[in-house]
């Protein structure tokens, strides 16, 4: 694996390219009369690693496919590094797509997949040869060079596709899930030498997936997606950490939700204090940048920012704590190794609400299952939704 | 008890057949063609007389070379015109449900018996025939075409007629086998459509080919029934000349050239095989 030695650096003409931006301007795709992506606007900076997240059918593929060429647009304009690109083939775009099912050609061996894309640009056989040369070796494929895919692990289809997408110098690489077909632990491994490569060929890479912790861990921009548009755009911990709307919320980590009616808005520094009427609990007080008196909205707390005590216990001192105390029934207790989660029912409305806690801290406060517990949280943890 | 025995119970009548009908004939054939011919009698013996008169008369060679001949222009024939089919089929029909129903469409011819549908060419291709007619009336010919009826070009028309679905069949499944992606991953790469062609989907579709080709070759090399009613006295085939010689009693003579012939389609055959690795369309 790449990551043990120390890492090779790609020859300047491998990078010469260089990198470009990638612009999508008011992109829209219909098929027939269903709407796939809708009015989406975003900017990719050049040699960021980016992540399209969302749920199958959020648009987040179809998008890419866009990008690449394969897919028409409706409406808008997609500009690579400036150049308007709305029509033009895949290859006049200087992007590369690696596919998701990798796509390997299964007549042909290791070093024909990789030189297929060079061998289609008609370049010479020397610089073929050099190059193929050199990308096997930076993916540490040499060895397979005349092997069938077929006759390859996972990992190495997962390597030879790369190597094949990398090998014609994209100033943009377009990856469609390209961890999805792995197992757990080579994924978390092989999603480390993807960021590393980004960071060694210094080109912009543009990845769909549906995997939160993927996105987290690779992106310097997560992109969420549903149902066609663009819900947010921020660092993964601006998405993981402030969510804006529901969605996000629930779909990129452990939040519990709340939904209400706002009531009050007081503006403070930097934020305004939102003080949301919640049906059946009562005031929630959260922090947002702005909200509309009146508006059906909602807030969440992320399911490790919860704060559990006994109901005899005093608060802990020093906490703003936000709410007339909850209660909360322990409905069962799932350990999942170093993170232990705890199902929780709220005792007024029933609803169920998400614990996590670190399990050694979980063991020394033991709380039981079916033990009613006080519920609070700080206030700057409760973000307020929009929508 | 029961449960050892059972799977052997299932396949116990078709080996039955298998034995009784394929097995047993391919051995008396073998045997029979060792055996001597006297001109009204046959009797068993251990005689290489037969194989002898097959390599050593310049018939059976001109009658190999004639069903070579034959094979050749079928072979290439229907590959050339089935595989655009296939290649529409697979390519070119968005649904599935379209795909099949035009599969179906192919295979219409063959819910008739093949004599009939040879039989049904005469009126069509002869002397008075239709076309003869048709080509007269128009003025586009003065005199009848002979050769379209009781000639090779009659031969070889019929036997593409009748077994094109042989080749169209397993190239279609070929076809329809190739991933889509490997062909957006090649556009990806650079590769235009003759590109695409030569590169992902002739290599991929071989397989196909190659069984489609093997269908011809056992198809073609044992024809008798086309090579006598398209080709009228003219043509000649070796299972023409084996139905000859099984017509005039002398079996011996029939079996050794039965085996030859098997011997010569299984070569072909495996050489296709040598060429062309078909174990991923199995």
């Amino acid at each position: 694996m790449p990551d043990v030695k120390a890492p090779l650096t790609p020859s300047p003409e491998l990078t010469a390219a260089g990198a470009s931006g990638v612009c999508l301007r008011s992109v829209t795709k219909r098929y027939g009369g269903v709407t796939a992506v809708e009015n989406l606007t975003l900017d990719v900076p050049a040699a960021s690693y980016t992540c399209l997240l969302g749920p199958s059918g959020c648009g987040k593929t179809t998008t890419m496919r866009m990008i690449a060429g394969h897919e028409e647009i409706t409406a808008g304009d997609i500009l690579i590094g400036n150049h308007r690109v709305n029509g033009l083939p895949p290859t006049r775009r200087n992007t590369a797509m690696m596919f998701q099912s990798y796509a390997l050609f299964p007549h042909k061996t290791v070093w024909g997949n990789v030189d297929f894309g060079l061998k289609m640009r008609q370049l010479s056989l020397a610089e073929r040869r050099q190059r193929v040369g050199e990308m096997l070796e930076i993916l540490e494929l040499s060895h397979l060079g005349d092997r069938k895919p077929a006759l390859l692990s996972g990992g190495q289809q997962q390597r030879v596709a790369l190597a094949r997408a990398l090998v014609t110098r994209p100033q943009v690489l377009l990856l469609d899930e390209p961890l999805s077909a792995l197992d757990e632990n080579l994924r978390i491994r092989t999603r480390g030498e993807l960021r590393k490569l980004q960071r060694q060929f210094g080109m912009t890479f543009i990845q769909v997936t549906h995997n939160q912790d993927e996105a987290y861990a690779l992106s310097d921009q997560v992109v969420v997606m549903d149902h066609g548009r663009i819900d947010q755009v921020g660092s993964p911990a601006e998405i993981f950490s402030r969510p804006l709307s529901r969605f996000v919320a629930n779909f990129t980590g452990d939040n519990n939700l709340f939904s209400g009616t706002v009531t009050q808005v007081t503006p403070q520094a930097g934020q305004a204090v939102i003080e949301l009427a919640v049906h059946g609990l009562g005031k929630i007080l959260c922090c947002g940048d702005y909200a509309q008196v009146g508006a059906e909205a909602a807030c969440c707390v992320r399911a490790d920012l919860i704060h559990l005590s006994g109901l005899a216990e005093a608060s802990s001192p020093g906490l703003d704590r936000a709410l007339p105390p909850l209660t909360a029934r322990i409905t069962a207790i799932e350990f999942t190794g170093y993170i232990t989660r705890v199902f929780l029912a709220l005792e007024k409305t029933g609803q169920d609400l998400l614990y996590k806690a670190r399990t050694p801290d979980w063991t020394k406060s033991c709380f039981q299952e079916g033990q009613v517990v006080a519920l609070s949280w700080l206030q700057r943890d409760c973000v307020f939704l929009a929508h | 008890m029961w449960k050892s025995f059972k799977p052997y119970a299932l396949i116990a009548p078709q080996s039955l057949v298998f034995a009784l009908f394929l097995i047993f004939p391919l051995v008396m054939i073998g045997v029979v063609s060792f055996w001597q011919f006297n001109g009204y009698a046959m009797a068993p013996d251990f005689s290489l007389d037969n194989y002898l008169g097959i390599f050593t008369s310049l018939v059976t060679v001109k009658t190999y070379l004639n069903t070579f001949k034959f094979l050749a222009l079928v072979w290439v024939v229907t590959l050339l015109v089935g595989y655009p089919v296939a290649y529409f089929l697979a390519f070119h029909v968005p649904r599935l449900q379209w795909q099949i129903l035009l599969f179906l469409l192919c295979t219409i011819p063959f819910w008739t018996s093949n004599i009939i549908r040879m039989i049904s060419w005469l009126p069509l291709l002869g002397r008075e025939g239709l076309v003869n007619q048709v080509l007269m009336n128009s003025g586009l010919i003065h005199q009848p075409l002979e050769f379209l009826l009781y000639s090779d070009f009659a031969v070889v028309l019929g036997m593409v007629h009748l077994y094109i679905i042989f080749m169209i069949a397993p190239i279609f499944n070929s076809l329809m086998r190739i991933d889509r992606t490997l062909i957006t991953a090649a556009a990806d790469l650079g590769a235009g459509g003759a590109a695409i062609f030569r590169e992902i989907v002739l290599p991929l579709s071989a397989p196909g080919m190659a069984i489609g080709s093997i269908f011809i070759v056992t198809l073609v090399m044992g024809e008798f029934v086309t090579v006598r009613l398209m080709g009228g006295g003219q043509a000649a085939s070796v299972g023409k000349l084996i139905q000859t010689q099984i017509g005039s009693l002398q079996y011996p003579l029939a079996a050794a050239n039965a085996v030859v012939l098997l011997g010569v389609t299984l070569l072909i055959v495996v050489s296709i095989l040598r060429v062309l690795d078909i174990r991923k369309e199995l």
